[in-house]
């Protein structure tokens, strides 16, 4: 932000809404407008500025949630014993002499989950990259409705302060589980947590879903109405396919987990009965006649499945890009990583039944999707063999984004693998719920993200704050949270297996668990490994941010159109003429070529082929 | 615990910091661009990415004896083996493909580590590369798919004959009760108005049927037998977690659930399992070194879908035995309407008499 007085000085501010994409000629404003501080910082419509907003909030909100898992983590492994710290964050209600309360953990779980989930890998991983890179790549001015988008940044904040809180209310925050289902969710006698935290989380995720809805819609309309001349679909970077899917994914979703919410909302608040049927509960006969709570678990599903691909896509859109820069060689099979992008998301749509086969679904239904889940594995094999091999005959320059990026295919593989097991529905009977669906979802969905966005932060940080982050922290950062990582949620799969059910206070209900208590106390260690090697991260964030080194205008060598806009936030990107695109973006070490990158924007040679093509 | 762990960190934040100056002053006095990757930081993460994959996959090795050794015993039920069956059977696929996909990728990363010297391979794509590993996933993924869907048919749909024994298991937060038929072999009416604090499962005091129900807090089934475990809840979704028999089935208020099985191994012939002892035995030295009383083997049922604040402790007791240990036990316990069920002799719990489905 340091950097920020260099808008407006070395250009004509452009007005965005008389520019039309593919008009380049169309620059000779008039008009220049001071802007305020507020509506450049806070109610600003600028994609960069957003995408920033996006980006901090989502950071502050991953403190939270991963302070919350240290908390039970300190608890799973010693369970009974008293820990200071958790009185100090939660209270002598909740953490009575720094026991934490048996409400306070399930509540901690469940806010984890949601925050981890929506807060972070959706809203922070979709809003910074997609509202940063969208029109950056695409060579576009700004979001097709800068107004919208800055909408769904505010929604999204009001979406995240109601949802930590629900930590401060009186029954505590909502402790149903992230997938809150009814009837605990709906009925405050079953847990305290279901009273007023369960209102919050509900307004909180109706607020997120207006977010996610009002930022896809627009991610979807720039990227097919504002390219520049020449890119045509087959020249956009991978980034763009995935963030395009995704948004289309939580465009056709999330409306049915707002349905979902709504009618819980209904069910709790107005004494209708869509998800309640035959409850004898805290001394009484409810009324409520005639619903299902499988109809709940259907709707939250629906949304639930493609919601993990919402989160994984765009990770692994990052992920494409990085590894193609950094291993300085185009990336392999450029058509086959957009047809498995479609492929998963058209599947993800017809899976969402294999988180219910054993919830008292039809057996037959759940037969279909063990047929429909386990094809996904087919595109997602060949994406991440596709990323194996762009690495193979490179010439991998270590950035500490490349380090990330290959942590993340590594967890896509690992966590992958084991959703062969999970999909399958018989497999499913013993492992459901247990540690081992814990630890195959934080793999292959959890970290990859998480590690794919942290690798996008590294990468495109001189995009966002025109600095760099020290590389040799970046190194320490990366080889701890990978260890860490690994450390943490490898050792749960045997826990599963050994048949530790989730969402547990303690297991000292049941002695037979009393030889895994070693195991816990591993994961905790590396857990907290996990924490420490955050800090060394935000650290190196925040001072960076203001007191990092310049960055050279392209400082990978990169071939993307982003790095032909010059180190300063300009209002309206270029401050000339909108590039024209002569190629695929991934032309490095092309024979003949005079460097080892052909940005897209130089013209094809006499005689030269379009890479990529078949 | 809490001080250690703190100093812990310190320790390590002091040592970062050093080590971070060291590299940062020394880059300062060569002059360098400090955010410049140069080789020897290629190398060095080259280097660190195929010692971190070695030392990983001997973790994992480590882990899959060490760990894995202490996972559950063999199935106690006829289709918990078949599941056990395929389970293995993607275990060899989902190991091999572990080790293989992270060893070419780490071997790659440490291979192709950028040299100031060298240039990349310009290599876009390989229909006959990306078919291959389309194709080979495809067909092995079409075995999976087979074989788990038969098995899952079988295991959840196959016709349950009249004669199979049904028992309810109900669920509350946070206990379980176990419903046995009576001498009429038919479960009674129930609804969940009827529930008192003397009628905690909702049974219908006019209907005949109930009346001669056995409603329990353990469950106690024949071995091999089948069994059709019918389920309801009282309040919330639970879930009726049988890991030793690879059964579960949730548990949801406004409607019946039900799981099939055959138990094929009684509590006290598991309790001889050698696998079983050595778990037991190691169970039983961490709780004499903590002061805890010894436990023998026994089965569970468990809940294992969130429930509330004692979702952790909602447990059932589950004995398998043999038929006329099973007869003997149902003999002893009261009936919903308050007799003693009729005293059975071995000779009169012959097949005929398994519960009648309503």
């Amino acid at each position: 932000m340091g950097t920020a007085h260099h808008e407006h000085h070395d250009l004509h501010a452009q007005d965005l809404g008389k520019e039309h994409a593919h008009d380049d000629h169309h620059h000779d404003d008039h008009h220049h407008h001071e802007e305020s501080f507020i509506t450049k910082y806070v109610f600003s419509m600028d994609h960069k500025t957003i995408s920033r907003q996006f980006l901090i909030t989502a950071v502050i909100m991953a403190v939270i949630g991963m302070m919350m898992s240290i908390l039970f983590r300190l608890q799973l492994a010693w369970p009974g014993e008293k820990f200071a710290i958790a009185n100090a964050l939660l209270g002598d209600k909740w953490a009575p002499e720094g026991i934490l309360d048996p409400n306070m953990y399930m509540g901690l779980v469940t806010i984890h989950g949601t925050i981890m989930v929506f807060m972070v890998l959706t809203g922070g991983l979709s809003g910074t990259f997609s509202n940063l890179l969208i029109p950056y790549q695409i060579g576009a001015r700004d979001m097709a409705s800068g107004f919208l988008n800055m909408l769904s940044y505010w929604f999204f904040f009001a979406s995240s302060l109601f949802m930590v809180m629900g930590m401060f209310v009186e029954g505590g925050p909502a402790s149903g589980g992230w997938t809150v289902y009814p009837p605990l969710s709906a009925l405050p006698q079953a847990m305290p947590g279901s009273g007023l935290g369960m209102t919050l989380w509900l307004v909180s995720m109706s607020l997120f879903i207006v977010s996610s809805l009002l930022g896809g819609l627009n991610y979807i309309i720039t990227v097919l109405n504002m390219r520049t001349k020449g890119m045509k679909m087959t020249r956009l970077p991978l980034t763009i396919w995935a963030f395009f899917v995704t948004a289309i994914l939580g465009v056709l979703s999330f409306p049915v987990l707002f349905s979902a919410a709504l009618l819980l909302i209904f069910d709790r608040s107005f004494g209708t009965s869509f998800y309640l049927s035959e409850i004898y509960i805290d001394g009484h006969a409810l009324d409520n006649m005639g619903g299902s709570p499988i109809l709940f678990q259907h709707l939250f599903w629906f949304l639930g499945h493609p919601e993990v691909y919402i989160i994984i896509l765009p990770a692994l859109g990052l992920t494409s890009e990085i590894i193609s820069v950094n291993a300085r060689k185009p990336i392999f099979g450029y058509r086959a990583m957009v047809t498995s992008i479609l492929a998963i998301g058209f599947l993800s749509f017809i899976v969402w039944g294999h988180h219910m086969y054993i919830t008292g679904m039809n057996p037959f239904l759940g037969s279909v999707f063990v047929f429909t889940t386990l094809l996904i594995a087919i595109p997602s094999a060949v994406k991440a063999f596709n990323y194996i091999t762009t690495l193979w005959k490179g010439n991998i320059q270590f950035t500490p984004g490349m380090m990330f990026a290959i942590g993340l295919v590594s967890t896509f593989v690992t966590g992958g693998v084991t959703g062969i097991i999970l999909a399958d529905s018989a497999l499913d009977i013993p492992l459901h719920d247990t540690y081992f669906v814990v630890a195959h979802f934080h793999i292959v969905m959890g970290l990859s993200a998480i590690l794919g966005m942290i690798a996008g932060v590294y990468h495109w940080f001189p995009k966002l704050f025109l600095r760099q982050m020290n590389k040799n922290m970046g190194y320490i950062h990366f080889w701890l949270t990978f260890i860490a990582a690994y450390g943490v949620f490898f050792p749960m799969h045997f826990l599963g297996l050994s048949g530790v059910p989730r969402r547990y206070y303690t297991n000292t209900a049941f002695p037979i668990f009393d030889n895994l208590q070693d195991i816990n106390e591993v994961v905790t260690w590396f857990a907290i490994l996990g924490a420490f090697a955050q800090v060394i991260f935000l650290f190196n964030f925040f001072y960076s941010m203001f007191r990092g080194p310049k960055s050279p205008q392209n400082p990978y060598g990169a071939n993307t159109l982003e790095w032909t806009t010059p180190m300063a936030h300009t209002h309206g990107n270029w401050p000339g003429a909108i590039p024209e695109v002569h190629r695929w973006p991934y032309d490095y070490s092309k024979p003949g070529a005079e460097k080892d990158f052909i940005p897209q924007t130089v013209p094809l040679a006499e005689g030269e082929e379009d890479g990529g093509g078949h | 615990m809490e001080f250690l762990i703190y100093l812990i960190l310190i320790l390590a934040a002091a040592t970062i910091w050093q080590i971070m100056r060291v590299v940062e002053l020394s880059n300062d006095l060569k002059g360098n661009d400090p955010n410049k990757v140069t080789e020897n930081d290629n190398r060095m993460n080259g280097v660190l990415m195929i010692t971190f994959i070695s030392v990983m996959f001997i973790w994992v090795i480590w882990q899959l004896f060490e760990y894995g050794s202490r996972t559950l015993p063999r199935a106690a039920s006829e289709e918990g083996q078949r599941i056990d069956d395929l389970m293995n059977f993607n275990w060899y696929i989902v190991i091999a493909v572990f080790f293989l996909t992270n060893g070419a990728l780490f071997l790659m990363a440490y291979k192709y580590y950028g040299r100031d010297k060298s240039k990349s391979a310009y290599i876009t794509h390989n229909n006959k590369l990306e078919m291959l590993w389309t194709g080979v996933p495809a067909v092995v993924l079409a075995v999976i798919i087979f074989w788990g869907i038969t098995l899952w048919n079988d295991v959840t749909q196959s016709e349950i004959s009249k004669d199979v024994r049904r028992v309810e298991v109900y669920s509350k937060q946070f206990n379980w009760v176990a419903r046995y038929s009576g001498a009429d072999k038919e479960l009674g009416k129930a609804s969940f108005r009827y529930i008192s604090a003397t009628n905690e499962l909702g049974l219908d005091s006019t209907d005949q049927h109930a009346q001669d129900d056995i409603v329990v807090g353990e469950l106690y089934l024949p071995v091999n037998e089948d069994v059709n475990l019918v389920f309801r809840s009282q309040d919330v979704i639970h879930s009726a977690f049988l890991p030793h028999f690879r059964a579960q089935m949730n548990t949801v208020p406004g409607m019946q659930t039900n799981f099939k099985f055959k138990p094929t191994i009684t509590t006290a012939d598991m309790r001889k399992d050698p696998d079983v002892v050595g778990h037991i035995a190691e169970v039983n030295a961490i709780r004499k070194a903590k002061g805890e009383k010894p436990i023998v083997f026994d089965y569970w049922l468990l809940c294992n879908k969130i429930c509330g604040a004692s979702h952790w402790n909602m447990k059932m007791k589950v004995v398998i035995v043999s038929r006329k240990e099973y007869d003997i036990w149902l003999a002893g316990q009261k009936t919903f309407g308050g007799a003693k069920t009729a005293p059975v002799t071995a000779e009169a719990s012959g097949k005929e008499k398994t519960d009648t489905i309503k």
